[in-house]
């Protein structure tokens, strides 16, 4: 998908208008949003006629998504519409829940990551999750984001950072290496929630992901934490495609370059209704059910 | 499915602050309308009374901005209701500028004293006037109601205060040369007609705010005269 912004010159009521339209993914994406996603490698991520079932009840449906590399894709939507659901289909984290089932697929790099030769691990590390409730493991902070990396296949040598540095540029990266540096063999689990959660998100970068999937990651954190972790995710952004699931329609049009706008189906079912830039959803959605979402008007 | 949330004390404050565009509107107009009709009259107490009233049109102007600034750092609009609230900021300016031309012709009829001015332009300063306050009062009405086809069809009657704009031009022009006596009353009758020209200009910026507020398009409505 190439990005083009174009000039329409009409005529109405014989008065020249010229209009500006700068909105790029809606001139495709919204006149195609239910049509069956084109794979492309250039996409971080793609979803292609996703659906998702728990037992047989489908939570998520046909689902057609492509996520734009390095830039942050916000995913908004009442409760209970699909939007963890469908982040954890991105790296497999759904295999987990006993009853789930796919259907369709989700591609990484133009890669289906449900093809039967592709390893869950190693999609997982390469498309890494962070929480909502900071999880870092029962250790010390160094070993939070040594562990990871190790049991990954991280090898010192000439040319490579040691670990020691490597768990500093982590941390650093992370905005967690000024508040650490001196108690790195202190528990993870003595810092403070906002501190825990930059662990976590320290974590995951020291395996090498190319995409980061945060599920509200600052839902429970205080406001001061949670304006950190946006800054941050505007940091990470230059080098990690971020997705992030959140309640927050203000952190949303804060953060992402671009937003998801989930709701459900009469079968409660979750839908994708409109994907496109955050500007554009947050000023003028094309869809109705985006307009009554996120001016409050439905829930 | 999706419920239904009614937020009626947000609804009730946007309708609020559509109802002080609206006042303000009115404002204006009555102080526009009396401004001419003293320069005509040659009615200096009217006169005086038009610049002191501008000041309660920029107290209102500056009372909705305050409102919007308010909506916007509590209620964090979205959508349509973030760009009626810019469309109001805009608006409210445009007519706060449409006051101070009131308050200019007010100020000429006192600077004019009792000199004389042919009455032909006068009947066109009127006229200049009548349609531009139409023009107004038809533009804030197609914001009210949301009306794009209006908004889109009001600048077109522009042409008609600039035809009668440059008619007045046009004759004091010819009086300066022939009778440089009459130049300084001609640079103020000009001037009144400048703003009353202005005046309608401004109301096409409205009618563009009213596009924008429905559509999210910002666009310029040009008239037949840009074309041509």
């Amino acid at each position: 998908m190439q990005q083009r912004s174009y000039y329409e010159t009409v005529t109405v009521h014989n008065y020249k208008e010229v209009r500006m339209l700068t909105s790029t993914a809606s001139l495709i994406l919204n006149n195609h949003v239910q049509e069956t996603t084109t794979i492309n490698p250039s996409f971080a991520m793609q979803a292609r006629d996703l659906s998702v079932y728990y037992g047989n009840f489908r939570a998520v449906k046909e689902v057609n998504l492509s996520i734009e590399s390095q830039k942050i894709t916000a995913i908004i939507g009442p409760s209970g519409c699909g939007k963890s659901t469908v982040i954890r289909t991105f790296n497999r984290m759904n295999e987990l829940v006993p009853t789930a089932r796919t259907e369709g697929e989700v591609y990484f790099m133009g890669n289906n990551i449900y093809a039967p030769n592709i390893d869950p691990v190693e999609v997982r590390r390469r498309i890494g999750m962070v929480f909502q409730k900071p999880n870092p493991f029962p250790r010390s902070i160094f070993e939070n984001v040594a562990w990871g990396a190790r049991i990954n296949g991280f090898k010192e040598g000439i040319g490579q950072p040691s670990m020691q540095e490597w768990v500093e540029q982590c941390l650093r990266k992370a905005a967690l290496w000024d508040e650490v540096y001196d108690k790195l063999d202190q528990s993870g689990l003595s810092l403070s929630g906002g501190q825990q959660q930059r662990l976590c998100i320290a974590r995951a970068i020291a395996v090498k992901p190319e995409v980061i999937l945060m599920d509200e990651p600052a839902s429970a954190l205080d406001p001061i934490a949670t304006l950190k972790i946006e800054e941050l995710m505007h940091e990470l952004a230059a080098e990690y495609t971020i997705i992030v699931v959140t309640h927050n329609m203000q952190q949303a049009a804060r953060v992402s370059d671009y937003t998801a706008f989930f709701s459900m189906d009469e079968d409660r079912a979750g839908i994708l209704v409109e994907y496109d830039l955050t500007k554009k959803i947050f000023t003028n959605p094309h869809d109705p059910r985006t307009e009554g979402y996120i001016t409050g008007r439905y829930g | 499915m999706a419920a239904v949330i009614l937020r009626e004390n947000y609804d009730q404050l946007l309708h609020n602050l559509l109802e002080q565009v609206l006042l303000l509107g009115s404002m204006v107009e009555d102080n526009v309308h009396c401004s001419v009709n003293a320069f005509i009259q040659r009615n200096h107490h009217v006169a005086r009374r038009v610049a002191e009233l501008d000041q309660n049109i920029n107290d209102k102007r500056y009372a909705i901005e305050d409102t919007c600034v308010t909506l916007i750092v509590t209620q964090q609009p979205m959508a349509r209701d973030a760009r009626f609230i810019i469309a109001v900021l805009e608006i409210s300016t445009e007519l706060e500028r449409m006051g101070d031309y009131a308050k200019g012709i007010a100020k000429i009829t006192q600077l004019m004293g009792e000199n004389p001015v042919d009455a032909t332009l006068l009947a066109a300063l009127q006229q200049m006037e009548e349609i531009g306050l139409q023009m107004l009062r038809r533009s804030l009405d197609a914001f009210y109601h949301r009306d794009i086809k209006v908004a889109r069809e009001i600048p077109s009657v522009d042409d008609r205060v600039d035809r009668l704009y440059y008619r007045i031009y046009n004759h004091l022009a010819n009086s300066m040369i022939y009778n440089q006596t009459s130049v300084e009353n001609a640079n103020y009758v000009l001037w009144a007609a400048h703003n009353l020209e202005r005046l309608a200009d401004r109301v096409a910026n409205i009618c563009e705010r009213t596009v924008y507020m429905e559509t999210g398009e910002l666009l310029e409505l040009a008239t037949n005269e840009d074309i041509a």
